[in-house]
């Protein structure tokens, strides 16, 4: 052991009382960081992943007109923008972007505003036309399926999948039927499942039909609304928007993009989560600060005789960092294991959140960051903490010391 | 050069120091000359307030001269930048502090393993047996794993004094070691660190106000008004 750690552990001791308040700051201030960015970025984490899971990660919508290279390579010739904005030869389309490395799956997606009306209700609501097995493949509808049968909707063409919320709004259940108001058709569906995505927009308004029965309901033959386009790798999504519009002349849009505010919503909640916590830490460096400035006060005759047998303004210096340092480094410790128990706790936790989400626990994510986060906050309020008491122990001069305690 | 074990062990010239400032400015050390040869012990003496201390800060590096020259086993230090001078207290000096004596969260043992710690020139069971020798030699044979702060002030003392030892420094500074000590420890340390100085060679400077110990000294220095006026 270091001689400067041994005097520095020797001296941690004689301010026992306020240096386990400081350390106790320390490991509080660790262990809420991490519980609170774990559930903010918990609760972002479920988000993204649900919108991923719904929406995919990519969007190709419109023709991109003005500048329209005849000869770019996968773009399909003659493609116009249509005047209901959907895309034509979706299918064509569909296929040039199918071609990209990182794209994991494609589907046509028909969409529109519909009335729905029960045997007692009425609510306005989003049919999209999917064909199932590619929806499959863009989305985690399969999973989402809370009620009913999958297997069932694939077979009767006249079925629908209904959100969790509209159900519960026209009272209606598997096996019910209702009708949708398109312009001036009018048809009966029957619920074959009721999904839940978890976020209650999406859960509120989205009824899912088949692609080609929302095209003849629309009159719309042949029509897509956009391209639903999943990826190996969604972080991805921004360059591949980006390489993909290029080559195809559509419009494609990334996960990011569509859904930005959102994202920053999450993104401000985290870094204002992490500010309030943060300053539990700062009172703490608070506290080491103090609890050194008086322990350099009261130790200055020790200072001298420590540099009268040859300590250095280095070793003196060292001696009190590493007292903040041992503060730091049991508080980042204790504070990480407490951080991760809380953490674990909180995901225990029955609570029933029906809002912008719907879950019945609370939604932790568990990352390293959160931890380095944590730590290293901690690092710079005990260094800056230690760093000013250490520089002012170092300065002091042993003459002037002793000439203090000489009489 | 002549080598350095020709120097001797510490010598001064023309010592100046001022205390206090404007007003209160007080002229205290007033052109000291002084050489203390290895191998000899030697007693600075004078009233209270004379300025022994003072001196003894200037020959330990512990403060500097407003004017004059230090030099410790030959090489000049006055002058020298603090690390330097900080070196040659670890290596040369052996300090012994009039009132202020251990670090008292640290055992008896510890406290002499200080100075050792730092010049890190022995193996730490090697340190700590010569610690515990030193400790013996100054009569605290069962304390040595005493808490500093549980010793009382002649066995704090004599710690300091087994502590000043422990690097073989060149020269012992020593500010009054024998001033809380009964008749039988004083002569211990006394004679200890004159045997050290005889066998070792080793320069030993004591301050002290009592007179037999002053008399078996090998130089007596009377000091008054910050002057040796012998
Ligand atoms: N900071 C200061 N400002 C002004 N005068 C000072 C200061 N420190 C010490 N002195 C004066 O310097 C003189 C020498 O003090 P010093 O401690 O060296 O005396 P001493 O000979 O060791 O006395 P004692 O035998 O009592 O220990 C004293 O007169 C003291 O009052
Ligand atoms: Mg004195």
């Amino acid at each position: 052991m270091p001689p400067n750690l041994r005097i520095a552990l020797r001296f941690l001791t004689a301010r026992k009382r306020s240096m386990l308040m400081s350390l106790a700051g320390i490991v509080f201030g660790v262990g809420f960081f991490i519980v609170t960015q774990a559930q903010t970025s918990g609760f972002e984490d479920f988000f993204i992943h649900t919108i991923l899971g719904t929406n995919g990660a990519l969007r190709v919508e419109y023709h991109i007109q003005t500048s329209a290279e005849p000869d770019a390579p996968a773009a399909p010739p003659g493609t116009r923008v249509s005047s209901d904005g959907s895309i034509q030869d979706p299918a064509r389309v569909a296929a040039a972007v199918r071609q990209f490395d990182n794209v994991s799956g494609v589907a046509l997606v028909l969409q529109s505003e519909v009335d729905i009306v029960s045997s007692a209700f009425a609510a306005p609501a989003r049919i999209y036309g999917v064909n199932l097995d590619d929806q499959l493949a863009v989305s985690d509808l399969g999973r989402q399926i809370i009620r009913g049968d999958l297997a069932d909707y694939r077979r009767a063409p006249n079925g629908a999948l209904l959100g969790s919320t509209l159900a519960e709004w026209l009272h209606l259940g598997v096996g019910d039927t209702f009708t949708i108001e398109a312009g001036d058709q009018t048809r009966r569906y029957r619920i074959s499942a009721i999904y839940e995505t978890g976020i209650r927009d999406i859960d509120k308004e989205r009824v899912y039909l088949h692609l080609d029965e929302a095209r003849s309901l629309l009159q719309r033959p042949g029509a897509a609304s956009y391209i639903q386009v999943s990826l190996f790798d969604p972080d991805r999504a921004p360059e591949d928007a980006r390489r993909i519009q290029t080559v195809i002349q559509h419009t494609v849009s990334s996960w990011q993009q569509r859904e930005k505010s959102w994202l920053e919503v999450f993104r401000a909640l985290r870094v204002s989560s992490a500010i309030t916590v943060s300053t539990i830490i700062l009172v703490a460096g608070l506290g080491i600060f103090n609890t050194l400035a008086l322990l350099v006060m009261e130790k200055t005759k020790d200072i001298a005789i420590l540099r009268s047998m040859g300590y250095t303004r280095h070793d003196i210096a060292r001696i009190f960092l590493w007292q903040g340092l041992l503060v730091l480094v049991l508080g980042a410790v204790l504070g990480c294991l407490l951080g991760a128990a809380g953490t674990w706790g909180v995901s225990r936790l029955p609570i029933r959140i029906r809002g912008i989400f719907s879950t019945d626990s609370f939604v932790v994510s568990w990352s390293v960051w959160h931890y380095v986060e944590a730590v290293v906050t901690a690092s710079v309020v005990v260094v800056i903490a230690s760093l000013v008491p250490a520089r002012r122990a170092a300065r002091l001069e042993p003459g002037d010391i002793v000439r203090g305690t000489a009489q | 050069m002549p080598p350095v074990s020709d120097q001797p062990a510490l010598r001064c010239d023309q010592l100046h120091r001022y205390l206090g400032a404007d007003e209160g400015r007080v002229h205290v050390l007033r052109g000291v000359d002084f050489t203390a040869e290895r191998g000899r012990v030697y007693a600075i003496v004078g009233p209270s307030g004379c300025g022994k201390s003072t001196l003894l800060y200037q020959l330990g590096l512990l403060d500097r001269p407003d004017d004059g020259r230090i030099w410790i086993a030959g090489e000049l230090m006055s002058g020298a930048d603090d690390g330097l001078r900080t070196a040659a207290r670890c290596r040369h000096v052996g300090f012994v502090f009039q009132f202020h004596f251990l670090l008292l969260e640290f055992t008896a043992l510890e406290n002499v393993m200080l100075p050792m710690r730092k010049l890190g020139r022995l193996d730490p069971a090697a340190m700590a047996d010569r610690a515990a020798s030193l400790l013996a030699a100054v009569g605290l044979v069962g304390k040595t794993g005493r808490a500093a702060a549980h010793l009382s002030g002649g066995e704090q003392q004599r710690v300091a004094v087994a502590r000043a030892l422990a690097n073989e420094p060149t020269v012992i500074l020593a500010d009054e070691p024998t001033g809380n000590l009964d008749a039988a420890n004083s002569e211990l340390v006394f004679g200890l660190l004159t045997d050290l100085a005889r066998q070792n060679g080793q320069a030993v400077v004591l301050v002290t106000h009592n007179p037999e110990i002053a008399a078996r000294c090998d130089e007596v220095r009377p000091m008054r008004d910050g002057q040796f006026i012998r």
